[in-house]
C-alpha cells in the first residue's frame, strides 16, 4: 500500500510537473476528467477496497469458541483476566496469551474511553464505558510485547502501558501463584 | 450577433470621479475607532476576519512549537503533562475553530460580492455580528490559557473524559461555550454566503455560468449549514450535562458516550471538506489565470463539488473504526471514505489538464499552488490508506494520523490560502509586492513542512501514539522527533517571513495598476485598492468579466451611484440571474457589537456558573434582537426605481421574496438539522445505550392533553399569521396580529404546564431528552412570539399596506416550523409512553 501510494504520488506530481514546465499543448477535457479523474481513481480504489475487505473479514472477531481473555481499563492501568490451570486468573499490567493461536480480547472500561493497542500484534480497539468490545488478535511466536493506551484518557495517558507475555502453549508460565488474587 | 432577449440598455455615462465620491460617502466606514466598530461593509468585515484568523494562526503556531520543543527529546522536561495536554488541545481547537473556519468565512465575505459583481453581502449586519461573536468567543477561549484553565481533553473532547467527573473545573466549559459562541459566526456566514450567491449575482449571470468560486462557496456554505448543527447540539447537551447533571452521556442513567462521538464527527468530517472546498475554489480561480487559459472541465468540477458535499456526510464513522461497530457498517463507511477520493481526483486532474493546455507563468501564487500539489496528493493517498479498516486499526491515533491530517490541512488549506493571499494582495493593498521575500518564505515553509511531517509517518508506523508528552522507553523514536522539531522551527521562520512580506508590501510596495495578473473574473473589474462600494454601477446581462471596468466606473451599468443616499443593491432570481428588485441595505451601525456583547454576557454567566443571572442576559439579547427589526420595513409606498433605461424595479419592502425571506428559509434548514440531530440522539440512546428501558414515568393523558392544547394554540397562531398578511391593509389584519401574539403566549404557557408535569431530567437520559425537546419548543416559541409582536408593531406603526407586508411572511415560516417540530416532539413522547 505504501509503495502504491508512493507510485501514485510520483505519477501525479510528474504529470503536474510536465504540465507546468512544458509549453501549451492541446488538452482534452474528457481525457483528464473522465479517464484520469474517474477511471483511474475508481479502479485503484476498487482493487484496494477488495483487498481490505478480505483482510478485514479474516481478522474480525466472531463467536466460534476462540480463547477469550478480558481487559478492563481504568485511569491509568489495565486489569486482565485470562484462563489459568485452575480457572480464570486476574493480573494487572501483564497479559499472558499462548502463541500460535488466535484469541479474542473483551474490552471494558470503568471510567473514560481507553484504547487497547499492542503495535506488534495488530490493530487497536477502544474500551468504552457501558460497552463490551471484542477484538481478535494472534501472536505467532513466544516473546514479550509492549502495549499501550491509544486513546487520550487524561493526565496519566502516556504512562498507561502494559505488557503482553506470549508463551509456548506446551510450557505455560507459573504466573498463577504470584499474581492471582484470592 | 443574436439579440439577447434579456438585454438591458446602458445608462448614460457620467464622470467617474464624482460618482466615486458620491458612492464612497455612502458606503465607507465612519472615521475613528467609534466608526470602525460600527462598520458593516463586507470589505472591512472580510479583511477583519482574515487578519484576526491569521493572528490566531500565529498563536496556534507558537503552541505547536511548544509541542515540538517538548517532543524533541524523549524525557521532555520542558512542559509538565497538565500544561502539555492544555497546549495540544488548544493547538487543535484554535487551528480548527479560530483559524481555518474564520479564514474561509473572511475570504468568502471579502471576495464573493466582488467576484459575483455585487456591492455587498446580503446581510451586512449579520456579518458584523458574526465577526464580533468570533472575536469575543476567541478571546474567551484564549484567555483560559492565560489563567491556566484551558481545555485539556483533546480537541474532540471525548466524553466521559470531558464530563464533570473527570474534568471538574471550568476548562471543558470554556471549550463548549467558547466554541459555540464562535460558531454563531459560522452559522451567520453560512446563511449569508448562500443567499448572496443565489440572489446577489450580477444581472444575467446564470447559476450555470457563475465563476467556479461561487460554486465552491455554495458547497462550503451548504455543508456548514448542515454540518455545524450536530456539533452545536452536542455542545449544548454536554454543557447541560456538566451544568445541570442531565445524563445524556452517562451510561449508568441511560446515556452513552458514543452519542458524543457521533454528533462530533457528523460535524467533524464535513468540516474537513468545509475547509478544503474554499481552498480548491482559490486553486480553480488562479490556476487558469497563471496558465493563461480557461479552466478545463467546468461541468465536471461542479459535479465533483456537488458529489463531495453529499459524500462528506456519509463518512463520519471512519473516525470511529476502533469503537467496535459491525463489520458491514465498517465496510460501508470504508467504501464511502475511499469513494470521496474520486471527486477530489477529478478536480486534481482538471487542474493538471488546465496547466497542460496553457503556458504556466511561475509567479509567487503559483509556487504555493505547486506546494499544494506536492503536499495534498500525498495527504489524500494516506487518507485512502486510512480508509482501509485493517490499516486504520493499526495507524489510528498514532503520529501517522497526525502526519496525514497535517498533509491534508496544510496542503489542502494553508498552501492554497497563501496562494490566494499573495494573489489578491494587490487588490487589498493596491500595491505590488517587494521582490524575493515571498519566494524565500515559500521555500522555508515548504521545506520546513515536509521536514516536520514526512518523517512523522514513520514515527507513527513505529508505534508512537498521539498526545503523549514523553517516551522514556522508546529511544528509537527520538531522532525522528528531533528531525520533526527542527523542521517545525524552519516552517515557523517561513511563516514569520510571509507576514513580513505582507507588511512590506503594504508599506513599501509600488502602486499597482489595475488587474495586474490580467485575470478574467469580475473581482478585478475595479480600481485598486478595491473601493468600499466595489462597483459604481452594476454589470448587466452579457459580459461578466474584467473587461467591464470602465463602463461600470462611469455609471453605464445598472443602478448607478447612490442618488437616494442609501446602500442599494440589485437582487436577482436564483437560477437565471434576472433582475428582481432593489434591496436597500443597512449602513454603519453599532447594533452588531452590542448584540454580540449581550450574547457574550450570557456565555460568560454560564461559564461563571451564575445560572440564576442568565435570564437577565436573555432579556438583554431579546432587547437587542428587537432593535434589529427597527431598520426593516418602510412607512411609505414608493414608485419603482429606475435601474436602467426601460427597467424599473420595486424596493424590497414591496416584495415578498426578499433577501430576509430567503435568509430565514436557509436558517430554518440549519435549524431543522439541529432538530433532526436531537431526534437522532433520542433514537440512538433508545436503541443502543445500556440501562434502558428507563423507570416508569407515570405520565399519562394529562401531559399529552396539555401538549395537544399547546399544539392547537400554535395552529391558531399559524392561521393568525396567514390572516395578518392576507388582510394587512384592512382592520382584520391588525386583529389577526393581536390574536397571533395571544396564541403564541398561551402556547408558551401550556408548554410550561408540560414542563411542570415532566419527570426530573437528571433521573434518566429519556427524561433529559424530553426536557431538551421541550426546551427546543420553548426557544422557538419565544422567537415566534417576538415575530408576532414585530408584525403587530408593523401594523400599528403603519409599516404595512397593500404593497408592504412587514414581518408577517417571516413570522409564518417560524410559526409553521414551531408547530411542525413541536408536533413531532409530542409524537415522540406519546410513542415512548405507549411503547
Amino acid at each position: 500500500m505504501l509503495i502504491g501510494s508512493g507510485l501514485i504520488t510520483v505519477l501525479v506530481l510528474t504529470l503536474a510537473g510536465l504540465a507546468i514546465w512544458r509549453g501549451p499543448r492541446p488538452s482534452d477535457e474528457r481525457r483528464w476528467t473522465i479517464w484520469w479523474g474517474l477511471g483511474f481513481s475508481m479502479s485503484v480504489l476498487a482493487v484496494l477496497l477488495a483487498f481490505a475487505l478480505r483482510a478485514g473479514e479474516r481478522i474480525i472477531a466472531r463467536d466460534d469458541g476462540t480463547l477469550q481473555v478480558e481487559a478492563e481499563a481504568q485511569q491509568w492501568r489495565w486489569r486482565f483476566v485470562q484462563p489459568g490451570p485452575d480457572g480464570p486468573v486476574q493480573t494487572e499490567g501483564v497479559l499472558y496469551v499462548p502463541a500460535g493461536q488466535p484469541f479474542d480480547i473483551v474490552l471494558t472500561s470503568r471510567d473514560v474511553i481507553h484504547s487497547f493497542w499492542v503495535p506488534q500484534l495488530g490493530g487497536k480497539m477502544d474500551a468504552i464505558p457501558g460497552h463490551r468490545n471484542v477484538h481478535r488478535l494472534m501472536a505467532d511466536a513466544p516473546g514479550t510485547h509492549e502495549g499501550l493506551c491509544a486513546e487520550f484518557c487524561g493526565i496519566g495517558h502516556a504512562a498507561m502501558r502494559f505488557e503482553v507475555v506470549v508463551y509456548d502453549p506446551a510450557d505455560p508460565p507459573p504466573f498463577v501463584s504470584a499474581e492471582s488474587l484470592p | 450577433m443574436t439579440e439577447d432577449p434579456h438585454a438591458i440598455a446602458p445608462n448614460p455615462p457620467q464622470r467617474a470621479l464624482p460618482l466615486h465620491r458620491q458612492m464612497d460617502r455612502i458606503w465607507s466606514d465612519l472615521p475613528g475607532w467609534r466608526g470602525s466598530v460600527a462598520s458593516v461593509n463586507h470589505g472591512t468585515i472580510g479583511l477583519r476576519f482574515m487578519a484576526t484568523s491569521f493572528l490566531f494562526f500565529s498563536i496556534g503556531g507558537v503552541l505547536a512549537m511548544l509541542i515540538r520543543a517538548q517532543l524533541a527529546t524523549r524525557d521532555g522536561a520542558f512542559l509538565d503533562t497538565q500544561l502539555y495536554n492544555q497546549i495540544f488541545t488548544m493547538h487543535g481547537s484554535i487551528m480548527m475553530f479560530l483559524f481555518a473556519i474564520p479564514m474561509l468565512e473572511g475570504l468568502a465575505m471579502w471576495l464573493l460580492p466582488k467576484i459575483l459583481g455585487a456591492r455587498d453581502m446580503a446581510f451586512p449586519r449579520l456579518g458584523a455580528l458574526g465577526y464580533w461573536c468570533y472575536l469575543f468567543g476567541g478571546i474567551i477561549i484564549l484567555s483560559s490559557l492565560l489563567f491556566g484553565v484551558a481545555p485539556d481533553g483533546g480537541w474532540f473532547m471525548y466524553v466521559p473524559l470531558s464530563g464533570k467527573t473527570y474534568t471538574p473545573g471550568i476548562s471543558a466549559d470554556v471549550w463548549l461555550l467558547g466554541v459555540t459562541f464562535v460558531e454563531i459566526s459560522a452559522m451567520a456566514a453560512a446563511v449569508e454566503i448562500i443567499v448572496t450567491i443565489l440572489r446577489l449575482r450580477a444581472a444575467g449571470m446564470a447559476l450555470t455560468r457563475m465563476p467556479l468560486m461561487g460554486w465552491y462557496m455554495l458547497g462550503t456554505a451548504a455543508m456548514m449549514l448542515v454540518g455545524f448543527p450536530p456539533l452545536i447540539l452536542g455542545s449544548i447537551l454536554l454543557e447541560l450535562e456538566r451544568a445541570f447533571d442531565w445524563p445524556f452521556f452517562d451510561v449508568l442513567r441511560g446515556g452513552d458516550p458514543m452519542l458524543w462521538q457521533h454528533l462530533f464527527w457528523l460535524f467533524g468530517h464535513p468540516e474537513v471538506y468545509i475547509i478544503f472546498l474554499p481552498a480548491a475554489g482559490v486553486l480553480s480561480t488562479i490556476i487558469p489565470v497563471f496558465a493563461r487559459t480557461r479552466i478545463l472541465g467546468y461541468g465536471a468540477i461542479v459535479a465533483a463539488i456537488v458529489g463531495l458535499v453529499f459524500l462528506s456526510f456519509g463518512l463520519w464513522v471512519h473516525h470511529m473504526f476502533t469503537v467496535g461497530i459491525p463489520h458491514m457498517a465498517l465496510a460501508f463507511f470504508s467504501a464511502a471514505s475511499a469513494l470521496v477520493a474520486v471527486p477530489t481526483s477529478v478536480q486534481i486532474f482538471a487542474w493538471i489538464g488546465t496547466m497542460w493546455a496553457g503556458r504556466v507563468d511561475l509567479r509567487l501564487p503559483m509556487l504555493h499552488v505547486i506546494g499544494f500539489f506536492a503536499t495534498f496528493v500525498m495527504g489524500g493517498l494516506t487518507g485512502v490508506m486510512l480508509a482501509m479498516v485493517p490499516f486504520n486499526w493499526q495507524a489510528h491515533d498514532t503520529h501517522f494520523v497526525v502526519a496525514h491530517l497535517h498533509y491534508v490541512l496544510v496542503g489542502g488549506f494553508v498552501f492554497p490560502m497563501l496562494a490566494g493571499i499573495t494573489y489578491w494582495m494587490p487588490m487589498i493593498s493596491g500595491r505590488f509586492r517587494v521582490r524575493a521575500l515571498g519566494e524565500a518564505a515559500f521555500w522555508l515553509i515548504f521545506l520546513g513542512f515536509h521536514g516536520t511531517f514526512f518523517i512523522m509517518h514513520l514515527t507513527g508506523l513505529l508505534g508512537m501514539p498521539r498526545r503523549v508528552d514523553r517516551y522514556p522507553d522508546n529511544p528509537e523514536w527520538e531522532w525522528l522527533n528531533l528531525v520533526s522539531s527542527i523542521g517545525g522551527m524552519v516552517m515557523s521562520v517561513g511563516f514569520a517571513l510571509f507576514v513580513l512580506d505582507i507588511a512590506m508590501q503594504w508599506l513599501f510596495g509600488r502602486r499597482s495598476h489595475r488587474n495586474p495578473w490580467k485575470a478574467q473574473t469580475m473581482d478585478w473589474a475595479m480600481a485598486l485598492p478595491a473601493p468600499s462600494y466595489n462597483f459604481a454601477s452594476l454589470a448587466g446581462a452579457g459580459r461578466h468579466d474584467a473587461s467591464v471596468t470602465l463602463p461600470l466606473a462611469r455609471g453605464e451599468g445598472l443602478l448607478p451611484g447612490a442618488p437616494r443616499d442609501r446602500r442599494e443593491v440589485l437582487v436577482t432570481e436564483p437560477g437565471t440571474g434576472r433582475p428582481d428588485h432593489v434591496a436597500v441595505l443597512p449602513g454603519n451601525t453599532r447594533l452588531p457589537i452590542w448584540t454580540a456583547a449581550a450574547i457574550g454576557s450570557f456565555f460568560l454567566l454560564m461559564l461563571a456558573g451564575l445560572y440564576w443571572a442568565t435570564p437577565l442576559a436573555i432579556l438583554l439579547i431579546l432587547w437587542a434582537a428587537w432593535q434589529w427589526g427597527g431598520f426593516m420595513g418602510s412607512r411609505r409606498d414608493a414608485e419603482p426605481l429606475a435601474v436602467a433605461p426601460g427597467l424599473a424595479l420595486h424596493e424590497h419592502w414591496q416584495m415578498r421574496n426578499t433577501l430576509a425571506y430567503s435568509g430565514t428559509v436557509t436558517l430554518l434548514v440549519a435549524d431543522a438539522t439541529l432538530y433532526a440531530s436531537l431526534l437522532f440522539g433520542v433514537a440512538f440512546l433508545t436503541v443502543i445505550a445500556p440501562n434502558w428501558p428507563p423507570p416508569d414515568s407515570g405520565l399519562g393523558w394529562p401531559v399529552l392533553l396539555t401538549g395537544a392544547a399547546a399544539l392547537l394554540m400554535m395552529g391558531l397562531g399559524l392561521v393568525a399569521s396567514l390572516l395578518a398578511e392576507a388582510q394587512r391593509a384592512a382592520p382584520p389584519g391588525r386583529l389577526a396580529a393581536l390574536a397571533g401574539v395571544a396564541a403564541a403566549g398561551l402556547a408558551l404557557l401550556l408548554l410550561a404546564g408540560v414542563a411542570w408535569q415532566f419527570d426530573d431530567p437528571t433521573r434518566h437520559a429519556r427524561d433529559a431528552l424530553r426536557a431538551a425537546l421541550l426546551g427546543y419548543a420553548g426557544f422557538h416559541g419565544v422567537v415566534t412570539l417576538m415575530l408576532a409582536l414585530r408584525s403587530l408593531a408593523d401594523v400599528r406603526q403603519g409599516r404595512t399596506s397593500a404593497m408592504r407586508r412587514g414581518a408577517a411572511p417571516v413570522w409564518q415560516l417560524f410559526q409553521a416550523f414551531w408547530l411542525g417540530t413541536s408536533a413531532l416532539s409530542l409524537g415522540v413522547v406519546a410513542l415512548q409512553e405507549i411503547g
